[in-house]
């Protein structure tokens, strides 16, 4: 980011202020992490829409290659969410999908043993996702939510010499 | 010295940056003793103005003492005046200046080819704001190069606190400039979107303008809490329907004025089922904004009424019903205030104690704290309507 900062540095005049050091940002952890999940739900997506062939062929999915083209769509979408300035939807979004992997991949119908590793190996894969996007849908629910009870201002009025006269 | 400095969407730190040098004849540079951080820094926070640029300073809202003129600058203000520095930089001269049109003064905009290409016509340059708007670096930091500073500023009598003045700057003069766009008259009932400090400033505005009713339209407690302070009629539109309301409070008729104070990021929710929808292709980068307000406005306005927008609008909206407002004879007021157009009248008017704009800050912290504050204040948490930064 500060390289990005750098070369937009083209855009300023000569003497103005230049970013020396780098200080604490408003994203926090899990707004990161939120992001990192969005990136690799993309990514994922993108392998499921064009690598649906190979894909069902590794899984004993053959015949479903349209199914895993429309979970590459699915992918995208709760990436774009995830990666918004609401990125709860999209983690959220993210955790229906992988419960929807995880059914697909235990129906898989497997002929070799060699299909039947690669879906354990996914299964278990998808799992451990599935954990951190949990984590991570608690933890931006939590970093991001109203608490506490609201304040009252009704002393606040703002007219020290009293309220203009109304009707 | 230390800035707060946009990274990119949501990404906002507390950076070592350079000090700002005097540039030109008519600079000044201030050294900041308050700052605020204001809703239009929420729309660049989440990256919905286009063209920002990682390393850009925030802030627009903010005040300090002279520590360095230019020489034509030397004019108009001396080493330790103290002043409040509106967001809309002018040049007091050209012809939109003159006929107090300070928003879209044709000379102060740096970027103007760039403005003109994308507005049709350049605008004011701003302070910490779009690179369409010159891109010039914000007061939330420990100091601030101010241009045409002899024609910049607003100067503030010894008597008043910061947190009395601070707001001359924006928010006052905003809520100000939307009612008094109103025309209010004596039996007008002037409706309300919107209860960030914006809208608050609007209200009372409204009221010393002499409206006979003023209602508050929004879904925050605290917020409404400080509505009714002022003696709005308030709505919660989560709980209630803003048109069923509106109507029943005015036999039918539909509020004489309309302001709206929320801008493009009108609250998402089922409830809205098109706010959802703007949402939606919001994100897919097929609508720019979302109107949900100007569309209620449109719908509930009396006939022949008025629509006041100081919400700030990025580029394209959909669905907006033009035809219903065409033929209701609605009248629409809106734009960047010109804030040094109302500024004497309004010092006055705090000096006199008619108005304290001070009544709006809930939160007062240190500009390291900032990137922290900018979170709390766009997730609405502890109550937090208005943010003070002192560096
Ligand atoms: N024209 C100008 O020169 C100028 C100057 C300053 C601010 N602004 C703009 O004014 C607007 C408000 O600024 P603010 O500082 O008060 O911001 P804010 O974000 O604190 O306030 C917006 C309020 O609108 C409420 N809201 C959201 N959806 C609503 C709906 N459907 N109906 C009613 N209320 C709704 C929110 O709950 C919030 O309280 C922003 O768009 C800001 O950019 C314009
Ligand atoms: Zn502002
Ligand atoms: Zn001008």
């Amino acid at each position: 980011m500060t390289i990005l900062a750098r070369a937009a540095d083209r855009a300023r005049s000569a003497r103005e202020p230049r970013i020396l050091e780098t200080g604490r940002s408003s994203l926090r952890g899990p707004d990161r992490l939120a992001r990192g999940l969005g990136w690799f739900s993309i990514a994922l997506g993108v392998i499921e829409l064009l690598g649906a062939r190979r894909l069902a062929r590794a899984f004993g999915m053959q015949g479903a290659e349209w199914l895993i083209r429309s979970y590459g769509v699915r992918e995208i979408a709760s990436g774009l969410g995830a990666l918004s300035i609401n990125p709860a939807s999209g983690i959220a979004s993210r955790i229906g999908g992988d419960g929807l992997d995880l059914l697909t991949l235990m129906a898989a119908n497997c002929r070799t043993r060699k299909q039947r590793d690669n879906v354990e190996l996914a299964l278990l894969a998808v799992a451990g996702v599935s954990l951190l996007d949990l984590y991570c849908h608690q933890e931006l629910s939590s970093l991001h939510q109203r608490r506490g009870t609201a304040r009252d201002y009704r002393d606040r009025s703002g007219f020290p010499n009293g309220k203009p006269k109304l009707e | 010295m230390k800035a707060l400095v946009w990274h990119g969407k949501q990404d906002i730190r507390c950076d070592r940056v350079s000090d700002p040098e005097i540039e030109d004849p008519r600079d000044a540079i201030i050294k900041v003793t308050s700052c605020a951080i204001c809703g239009s820094d929420l729309h660049l926070f989440h990256n919905l103005i286009p063209a920002m640029l990682p390393g850009d300073i925030m802030g627009h809202e903010m005040m300090g003492e002279v520590v360095e003129v230019g020489s034509t600058a030397k004019n108009a203000l001396r080493k330790g005046d103290r002043i409040v520095v509106p967001f809309t930089i002018i040049c007091g001269e050209c012809d939109q200046c003159k006929r107090g049109n300070f928003s879209v003064c044709e000379r102060t905009n740096r970027k103007k080819a760039l403005a003109d290409k994308v507005f049709g016509h350049t605008t004011a340059g701003l302070f910490g704001y779009t690179h369409l708007t010159g891109g010039y670096p914000g007061g939330q930091a420990e100091y601030l190069r101010v241009p045409f500073a002899d024609a910049t500023h607003i100067k503030v009598p010894p008597q008043l606190s910061d947190e009395q003045a601070l707001f001359l700057g924006d928010i006052l003069p905003t809520g100000w400039q939307a009612a008094a766009q109103c025309d209010i008259a004596p039996t007008d009932i002037v409706a309300i979107w919107g209860c960030g400090p914006v809208g608050q400033m609007a209200i009372r505005s409204a009221m010393l303008l002499g409206a006979r009713t003023v209602v508050a339209i929004d879904h925050l407690p605290e917020r409404l809490s400080m509505a009714e302070a002022a003696g709005a009629i308030t709505i919660d539109f989560m709980q209630d329907s803003v048109v069923g309301r509106l109507n029943d409070l005015t036999d039918g008729k539909g509020p004489d004025k309309c302001i709206d104070a929320v801008g493009l990021e009108a609250h998402v929710s089922p409830a809205q089922p098109d706010s959802v929808l703007d949402r939606a292709k919001q994100m897919l980068m097929l609508e720019n904004d979302r109107p949900h307000v100007l569309r209620e406005m449109i719908y509930v306005c009396r006939p022949a009424g008025v629509i006041s927008v100081p919400g700030v609008y990025s580029g394209l909206v959909d669905k907006l019903p033009l035809g219903m407002a065409m033929n209701k004879g609605l009248t629409f007021r809106m734009g960047q205030t010109h804030v040094n157009r109302w500024t004497d009248d309004l010092l006055r008017r705090i000096e006199e104690g008619q108005i304290d704009p001070s009544f709006v800050i809930t939160h007062t912290v240190r500009l390291e704290d900032g990137p922290e504050m900018y979170r709390v204040f766009r997730d609405k948490q502890d109550s937090c309507i208005k943010v003070v930064l002192k560096p």
